[in-house]
């Protein structure tokens, strides 16, 4: 690694965990494993155009990867579940304090053939009937699960800072 | 296909299917090298084209998740992930 990368990478790292313990989160604290992962995440974003888990096959085409850019989808039910996310990247509070220990855990995200990318058609229909009269719709953020009223997602999620097209409608 | 081969003792032919970017990945090839044994390497992140989708294929049929590491023994066992215990159980 060139030394312009490694300060590339001690910026996101800074920059990242600021951002995350702000939010309630916890950043690995084995802090070459966690700049390793960085790295990897920064080289996805210069070979796919989005910063891919480092840990996932992406596949180059931006929609189909939506739920594995970090942070993915499926962090927050593997924080609950594992105590850390599925690269090791987000711990628990109880692995930061020693309590317990990071080791791998098995994958959470749907098989190729399993996977299912929303078009917009059917995200509209997801919605309740009793309640489609509602004034405005409702969007859920895939990343935090932050919901809100309003004619379209906002650009930037107020709670965990990720972009627009990780919202879905949710009513 | 374009393995990387990697010297050691013979416990028949060991495929390692990882990617570039995975630490786990990086952390069960590490093991492979301390445990000594003879294998082979593939980053199907780093593949493109055809050679990427057979290898795809080939991964799917030992791990229908297309997860990573996936780790193909010689007598057909299948490691998902990087099981420590699991591995160093089936190779010394």
């Amino acid at each position: 690694m060139s030394q312009a990368d490694d300060a590339r990478v001690d910026e996101f790292y800074e920059r990242l965990k600021e951002q995350v313990e702000e939010a309630g989160y916890h950043l690995n604290s084995d802090v070459e494993f966690t700049k390793a992962l960085l790295e990897s995440i920064l080289v996805n974003e210069d070979r796919y155009g989005y910063g891919a888990c480092p840990c996932r096959l992406a596949s180059g085409i931006k929609e189909e990867d939506l739920d594995i850019i970090c942070p993915c989808y499926y962090r927050d039910p593997d924080l609950e579940e594992y105590d850390a996310c599925y690269c090791g990247l987000y711990v628990s509070g109880d692995i930061l304090s020693g309590k317990k220990q990071l080791t791998a855990i098995p994958e959470r995200r749907p098989a190729p053939d399993e996977r299912i990318v929303r078009s917009e058609d059917e995200t509209e229909t997801l919605g309740l009937e009793s309640i489609s009269n509602l004034p405005l719709p409702v969007w859920r953020c895939g990343v935090c699960g932050y919901l809100c009223a309003r004619e379209g997602p906002p650009e930037i999620c107020p709670i965990c800072k990720v972009s627009k097209e990780r919202f879905e409608r949710f009513i | 296909m374009p393995m990387e081969h990697v010297d050691g003792e013979d416990k028949g032919k060991i495929v390692l299917f990882a990617l570039s970017t995975c630490q786990w990945c990086r952390k069960t090839r590490l093991l492979l090298e301390e445990l000594k044994v003879d294998f082979n390497y593939i980053y199907v992140d780093l593949l493109e084209g055809e050679e990427r989708s057979e290898i795809i294929e080939e991964v799917k049929k030992y791990n229908p998740q297309l997860s990573f590491p996936t780790l193909v023994l010689d007598d057909g066992d299948v490691i998902v992930g990087f099981n420590e215990e699991g591995i160093r159980e089936a190779l010394t």
